[in-house]
């Protein structure tokens, strides 16, 4: 069994009958590198959510199961949970600058967890934080751990997340669109971290973005998802050279290229999105009985 | 960029004579409180009919001693308001402070709790908030008796929401905060969370409304002395003394005047200290 696998996943607001997600499967493999992608809406970071168990109070789970490293996580009492995912999984949330505590150092946001889950003395765990500092290139990291959030860049802020996403060596990292609220420039360089780190610490990575170019780059597999449905589930390599789905197709061809800047903004056709909505119906239909 | 640090400057001043001249007459109030038994020039209750209704130091037929007058009944009104104060600071302190520990817990554990919690909190507070704050705290009095323990308890009764509300809808705010997620994802209880992550978030507004509540606690405390049911009239009380010169305003304007003075300074200055200490301590606005 992969190191994640999400199967059947079926998401709702609580007393509402249509579904967020609408059963999605997928699977992470220990070191994979997988993309999830999809329009805005389309529930990519709700998948997220509900493998580190940080739903939205409204919403709850009508079915599926997420199994991590073996155990099947909505199975089990809440306390457990909490400590299976504290110590295998982590995230790196999508806005640097609501991610940290502005009220608190930035030392102890990075070696709470260290302190709390693997019950590290707090010079072991200092030390730990010091050397990933280090790792995500933040120049004098003794200065930055006593730091408030307020003083540091946004791109300063990326690096620190990032740095404590990977502090207690798990085995999954969730980054939710960890580039979009940054500069185009930073963009760059936090994503070449982000792989960087990822190689060298062999993490699993559930990538959630809708930037088909950040796929291309740093994935090995991906699922498309549109309207809590995984419309195409496919290695990297094989997606780009021929998309299965017609929807996936049309997404391919909406990206901007350099090499032709004017003819490559197509929209989406009418009669792919007629027949994906269709498929969705389709599905639910099936569901609901 | 030079209009801009100028303004910064000039805002950033202006907290600072806010706060200072708050904490001057605040800290003022505290000595005087503290030391009045030593301090006031006259007995407050010692009665003289033959030196009813002095008029203060600077106006025509005052007496030395009695820098701002007696009332119709001889007693020296700088020393009575200097014991009142007594009672006034310590209103102001106690309620206002388990009126915040109180408030904040339960608008704390509504906001980020939320679910049967909150439902049962925010009920509470809607039921509470359709009262007449000023019957309600008359009839509570009227139950519990007169008494300093009585006017501190009513106001505790009558003012939690006050905080409760407030802070749950902080406590909401910031528990919609990625940092609140990834603390979860750490494997931080919920409490722990709530104690950690959002209470240091909060505390600037609990500060603020601490200061302004230790205001609303004075005048409370005057209104009841006001209706005559504060503590036993003997005591020297503001709003005692405010009620006793308002029946007297035509013969005597100093009997009324120098208390209410004294009152209002000291609301005002409580609440500017809120405002003072949020400009300087609040991560976000500084």
């Amino acid at each position: 069994m992969p190191f994640l696998q999400v199967s059947n996943l079926s998401l709702r607001i609580i007393g509402e009958t249509p579904r967020l997600l609408r059963s999605v499967s997928l699977s992470v493999g220990a070191g994979e590198v997988r993309a999830l992608v999809g329009e805005s809406g389309a529930g990519k970071s709700m998948i997220g959510k509900a493998i580190l168990g940080i739903l939205p109070r409204a919403v709850e789970v009508v079915e599926g199961e997420v199994w991590l490293d073996g155990q099947n996580l909505l199975a089990m009492p809440p306390m457990a949970r909490r400590r299976i995912i504290g110590a295998k999984a982590a995230l790196i949330p999508q806005d640097p600058l609501t991610a940290l505590n502005p009220s608190r150092r930035i030392g102890p946001q990075i070696t709470d967890r260290l302190v709390h889950i693997l019950g590290w003395d707090r010079a072991r765990a200092e030390s730990r934080a010091l050397a990933l500092l280090e790792e995500v290139q933040i120049t004098d990291p003794a200065r930055v751990m006593r730091a408030y959030p307020h003083e540091l860049s946004g791109g300063m802020r990326q690096r620190i997340l990032i740095a404590s996403a990977f502090a207690a060596e798990p085995k999954l990292i969730v980054a939710d669109e960890p580039t979009t609220a940054l500069d185009v420039t930073v963009q760059k360089q936090i994503l070449r971290l982000i792989k960087g780190m990822q190689e060298r610490h062999g993490t699993a990575l559930l990538f959630v973005t809708h930037d088909l170019g950040v796929v291309s780059k740093v994935c090995q597999s991906l699922s498309v998802l549109y309207a809590g449905m995984v419309v195409e589930d496919a290695p990297v390599r094989d997606f780009f050279a021929a998309p299965r789905h017609a929807y996936s197709r049309a997404l391919l061809a909406a990206t901007p290229k350099y090499t032709d800047p004017e003819g490559s903004l197509t929209p989406v056709p009418q009669t792919v999105m007629d027949a994906v909505r269709a498929e969705v119906a389709a599905a639910d239909g099936v569901w609901h009985g | 960029m030079v209009d801009l640090t100028d303004g910064r400057g000039r805002v950033r001043r202006r907290a600072g004579v806010r706060l200072w001249l708050s904490g001057l007459w605040l800290g003022l109030l505290v000595v005087v409180a503290l030391l009045a038994p030593w301090i006031a020039p006259k007995d407050p209750l010692a009665q003289d009919l033959f030196l009813g209704r002095l008029p203060p130091f600077w106006v025509a037929g005052s007496e030395p001693g009695y820098w701002l007058g007696t009332d119709s009944l001889g007693r020296d009104v700088l020393s009575r308001i200097m014991h009142g104060a007594r009672i006034a600071l310590l209103v102001a302190l106690i309620a206002g402070t388990v009126t915040g520990l109180l408030g904040a817990t339960l608008g704390l554990l509504a906001g980020f709790l939320r679910g049967w919690v909150d439902v049962v909190i925010s009920r509470m507070i809607d039921i509470w908030m359709a009262f007449p704050p000023v019957l309600f705290s008359i009839l509570l009095i009227a139950v519990l008796g007169p008494g300093l323990t009585s006017i501190i308890i009513a106001i505790v009764v009558i003012d939690w929401t006050r905080f409760a509300r407030v802070i749950r809808a902080e406590a909401m705010a910031q528990g919609a905060m990625d940092y609140v997620a990834s603390s979860r994802v750490a494997g931080r209880g919920r409490l722990g969370t709530m104690v950690e992550e959002i209470l240091p978030n909060v505390l600037p507004t609990i500060v603020v409304l601490l200061t302004l509540e230790m205001g609303i606690a004075v005048i409370v405390e005057a209104i009841l002395s006001f209706v005559n049911l504060s503590i036993s009239t003997d005591d020297p009380t503001w709003g005692g003394m405010i009620a006793e010169g308002r029946s007297a305003i035509h013969q005597s304007w100093w009997v009324l005047v120098f208390p209410l003075a004294t009152l209002f300074l000291t609301v005002l200055s409580f609440s500017q200290l809120g405002e003072g200490l949020k400009d300087r301590f609040d991560p976000v606005l500084r």
